[in-house]
């Protein structure tokens, strides 16, 4: 019971994989913009800022994961289905889970289409 | 199954409910005759704020109808291209500004507390000064084209055009009533991420809460990151328009560039702003004509939440054609497309929840369906220019034109209509004629499709937006005589709905209590409805109360719920825990003032006089502004109950006071400071983006600020930042002698801080005007500056409260929210020192 009292539960978890996507976004957006503008130049290779890219992508990924494994474990609590709308702490806190579990899915996707870019660009133009 | 107590077994004798009902009614009075402008309850303010979005939603649409006219046939002269261009830029800010913004605002302010089955926000005289800043601005900026002054350089204001060939007071009037509205949406943002978290009814849980709520909450927390970059922006261009200081300038090692990606930063989450609580009345639309509850409530959370933030991986769509990287431009078209799967998600629950319920026909659904068609549309075209390939033949030309429109007007007018007439009935207890509106739909959804889709076609025919006239024969005379025609008739549907909110109805009879069998909390509502919102503040079992808890009307009609009464004759609510909503303090609630009214007014005064660059009349406003809001604060916020507890009912005793984190005035401080702080990052990022672009910046050998007295500021800075924690500490303690003396002393550090702050630029003699390095440096200091300045302030207001006994040990409201204030100072100074001294250093 204890780990559906309220003073255990926060809507930052909501935000924890999204937030990974952010951090990973704005690094990756960070890396090209220093790496094409200081770096390398214009018509510079990417080279080594698509292998960070990319380790950034795996990195973003395993938070994500993790964060959705929390996620999926409080959604699966007890023996309750969807679309846990009772009125009682354990359901609202399979919801918080569910809704985790939801924007990990969701963070993940995004993470992989930002990832993707280094398959198509190699060099910064 | 509930473990929540339950209502009063039996009504209290009917002579005490008339004694309660009494007593309330006189709390809640509102004002009448003159002072009936002193009102600051929300269902009041609310419906100023949503009569006055519709009124500049019409001023709008003229200038629309205006620029379809001059459009109409090709080489017409019905405009000039000076006024072409003043109303295409007035049109563009008007909406998005004075209309998409804050209606939302409006609407949220005007029904969160019934659909809360609270009985106020709980800062009533914020969302009146919002209202008050917005209306002035508003009114500013749309006289100004009336004088041949408005602004003319389109919505988004690019410079060099807006900051080098505008000589004008256009500009200015944009940039500074503008800053001003923001001002207003970032205080409804604060009452309403603190209304949807902390003034639930007991018992709503988080997975309880309407859906709207979880919408307008995200979208209140996107405002708090995407407004401040434009404000920081419009301080750079402002600063650079008056005093010439060269941001945008590459003249003077500036960049315009800069001013695309703040400007950006704001304008795309803006949408979703816009989208996000327009499609949150379709979530209680629907389930209410499906007569079911919502299908997948945790899909459609997801889709919210994701939306708040995937939106602002997207700013750059809007700048595919600048030459930026192509890993870029790869990135920003990736984060586009993934925002279109939560946008569907939700669509795809509100048809999975009209095909698993029963469908009732009515004219709010007309319009939500309207909306899905329009909006699907607008979806699909955004997927196209998200393809950066694609979005370089078509920037700026029509098809974006036809793109916006569907998407805006399917995605958030629509949804705005289908509100309007459903919620109708909450306002002034009668419902909107069904005739009226379903000729209006028809007549508005047609027009709104001849007048657009044609101009996909005008684009990618290669017509580009923000032209006056063009020359017959290049394809675009029929498509645009048929978006001219479509733009009247949509007028004309429009036309119809206004007439029917402002048409006489003292015939027709009210509409009955919860006319569309709602499950929702807002439908409680008499007719016509009471001041006080709710007779009894109800125990909330489940998502759709009204559906699914017995006997809940009569219930909450009784008084056999919370706050039945109000003995002390003054007005309270309940604020809650954000999780559970476990009832938390019995929050006493301020009555109507004018003070909100002069607050607004001075304030409007400094960005007014501003504008015409009266400098002194705009400093005394500023000063007449910042004694007025003392006094508010210092007569009307963290007052001494007269006792400790009360018991609002069903055995429950609440505490009148509380501060630090448990208080809703902590959080206020917090959410505000946040925008502040992201205002301050984004002057940062400016500083970063032009040691990115730029060889010379910092120049080699760096001028200044040196390294002496920024460290020192530093120091002095932390110095008084501990003092003012100790401060709290000591006030908590009692020891009286100690806190004056710790803070008069952290007051002194900071002025001694703030000074050496600007030591640093100054003793280098660096000259703002004369390269875009300098102007930065002194950017951040001015901010910093600006920031302790109002530290000192809030510290001295702290010695005179407790001097005055309005803070003692106990009640220390006051002192817990100045240390949070001084938490993020402190940042922010390090932050500025550690970039003006350290940076160069390392680059």
């Amino acid at each position: 019971m204890s780990e559906t009292a309220e003073k255990d539960q926060s809507l930052w978890l909501l935000t924890a994989s999204p937030t990974f996507w952010a951090a990973h976004f704005l690094l990756c957006y960070i890396t090209a913009a220093i790496w094409c503008a200081k770096v390398v130049g214009l018509g510079g290779s990417l080279a080594s800022a698509r292998v960070a890219i990319a380790v950034y992508t795996v990195l973003a990924l395993a938070g994500i994961g993790i964060v959705g494994r929390v996620g999926y474990r409080r959604h699966s609590h007890g023996n309750a289905t969807l679309p846990h709308d009772d009125d009682t702490p354990e359901d609202r806190h399979r919801f918080l889970g569910f809704a985790t579990l939801l924007l990990s899915a969701l963070s993940a996707v995004a993470v992989i289409y930002a990832g993707l870019v280094i398959f198509f660009f190699r060099s910064c133009y | 199954m509930s473990i929540d107590p339950g209502p009063l077994t039996a009504a209290p004798p009917e002579e005490v409910q008339r004694a309660q009902t009494e007593r309330l009614l006189e709390a809640w009075k509102q004002p009448t005759g003159w002072r009936y402008w002193s009102a600051v309850n929300n269902s009041v303010v609310g419906l100023w704020y949503v009569a006055m979005t519709f009124f500049f939603l019409l001023f709008g649409g003229v200038l629309a109808l205006l620029m379809r006219l001059q459009l109409a046939r090709p080489n017409n002269d019905f405009l000039s291209a000076d006024l072409y261009n003043q109303a295409f830029t007035v049109h563009g800010s008007v909406m998005m500004f004075l209309f998409a913004i804050p209606i939302f605002e409006a609407i949220a302010v005007m029904f969160l507390p019934q659909m809360l089955g609270a009985r106020e926000l709980p800062f009533p005289r914020l969302s009146a000064f919002g209202f008050w800043c917005f209306l002035l601005g508003g009114i500013f900026l749309c006289g100004s084209i009336f004088f041949d002054a408005a602004p003319r350089g389109g919505w988004f204001m690019y410079p060099p055009l807006t900051s080098k060939y505008q000589s004008g007071i256009g500009a200015d009037i944009w940039l500074l009533g503008f800053s001003f509205i923001e001002i207003a949406a970032i205080a409804a943002a604060v009452e309403i991420i603190i209304g949807a978290l902390k003034t639930r009814p007991p018992g709503m849980r988080i997975n309880l809460i309407p859906l709207y709520i979880w919408y307008v909450l995200v979208a209140a927390a996107m405002i708090l990151f995407a407004f401040p970059p434009l404000i920081a922006g419009s301080l750079l261009l402002e600063v650079e328009r008056a005093f010439h200081w060269p941001f945008f300038d590459p003249a003077g090692g500036g960049d315009p560039l800069l001013w695309q990606h703040l400007f950006w930063l704001f304008g795309h989450p803006e949408v979703y702003i816009i989208f996000l609580p327009s499609v949150a009345l379709m979530a209680m639309i629907v389930p209410t004509f499906a007569q079911r509850p919502i299908v997948g409530y945790g899909w459609i959370v997801l889709a919210a939440v994701g939306i708040g933030f995937l939106s602002f991986g997207l700013w750059v769509h809007h700048m595919f054609t600048t030459g930026l990287p192509g890993i870029s431009l790869g990135l920003f078209s990736a984060a586009s497309e993934a925002v279109a799967i939560p946008t569907g998600v939700q669509i795809f629950c509100f048809i999975a929840t009209l095909a698993a319920g029963r469908t009732v026909r009515s004219v709010p659904m007309l319009y939500a369906f309207g909306s899905l068609v329009i909006f699907v549309l607008g979806g699909l075209t955004g997927v196209m220019v998200a393809v950066a390939p694609f979005n370089f033949q078509a920037h700026d030309t029509f098809f974006v034109v036809a793109h916006l429109h569907y998407v805006l007007i399917g995605g958030a007018l629509f949804p705005i209509l289908a509100g309007c007439y459903y919620f109708f009935p909450l306002i002034n207890g009668k419902k909107l004629s069904d005739k009226l509106g379903k000729i209006a739909f028809w007549l508005a959804f047609t027009g709104f499709n001849v007048a657009f889709l044609p101009m996909h076609l005008t684009g990618l025919r290669g017509m580009p937006r923000r032209v006056f006239t063009y020359q017959a024969g290049l394809g675009f005379d029929a498509l645009n005589l048929v978006s001219t025609v479509g733009a009247f008739i949509l007028a004309a549907g429009l036309a119809i709905v206004f007439w029917d909110m402002v048409r006489p109805k003292k015939k027709q009879s009210y509409s009955e209590r919860n006319p569309w069998n709602a499950g929702t909390l807002e439908w409680t509502q008499e007719m016509p409805g009471k001041p006080w919102g709710m007779r009894s503040i109800p125990e909330i079992d489940s998502r759709y109360p009204l559906w699914e808890q017995p006997n809940f009307l009569r219930d909450v009609d009784e008084g056999r719920f919370y706050l039945a009464d109000a003995e002390e004759g003054k007005r309270e609510s309940i604020l809650t825990s954000v999780i559970d909503a476990r009832p938390e303090q019995c929050l006493r609630l301020p009555g109507p003032t004018f003070i909100t009214l002069w607050a607004a007014l001075t304030m409007g005064g400094f960005f007014i006089f501003g504008t015409f660059s009266l400098w002194w009349p705009s400093l005394l406003s500023l000063l007449a502004s910042l004694a007025i809001i003392i006094y508010w604060l210092w007569t009307e916020t963290a007052l001494i109950p007269e006792k400790a507890e009360k018991d609002v009912g069903l055995g429950l005793k609440l505490p009148l006071y509380l501060s630090g984190p448990e208080s809703a005035g902590w959080w206020a401080m917090f959410i505000t400071m946040l925008a502040v702080l992201t205002a301050f990052i984004s002057l940062v990022f400016g500083y970063f983006f032009f040691w990115t672009v730029r060889a010379d910046f910092p120049p080699d050998p760096v001028p200044g600020p040196g390294h002496f007295w920024p460290l020192v500021a530093a120091l002095l800075l932390l110095g008084a930042w501990a003092q003012t924690v100790l401060a709290r500490r000591w006030n908590r303690n009692d020891h009286a002698s100690a806190f004056y003396t710790g803070l008069l002393l952290g007051s002194i550090l900071a002025i001694a801080g703030g000074a050496a702050l600007l030591a640093g630029p100054w003793v280098t003699e660096l000259d703002p005007t004369s390269h875009v390095y300098p102007a930065t440096v002194w950017i951040l200091v001015t901010w910093t500056t600006f920031q302790i300045l109002i530290g000192v302030i809030m510290q001295l207001y702290c010695i005179a409260r407790r001097v005055a006994g309005r803070m003692t040990a106990r009640y220390d409201i006051d002192i817990r929210n100045v240390a949070l204030y001084w938490h993020f100072t402190a940042f922010t100074a390090v932050v500025t020192v550690a970039v003006i001294a350290g940076f160069p250093l390392v680059a």
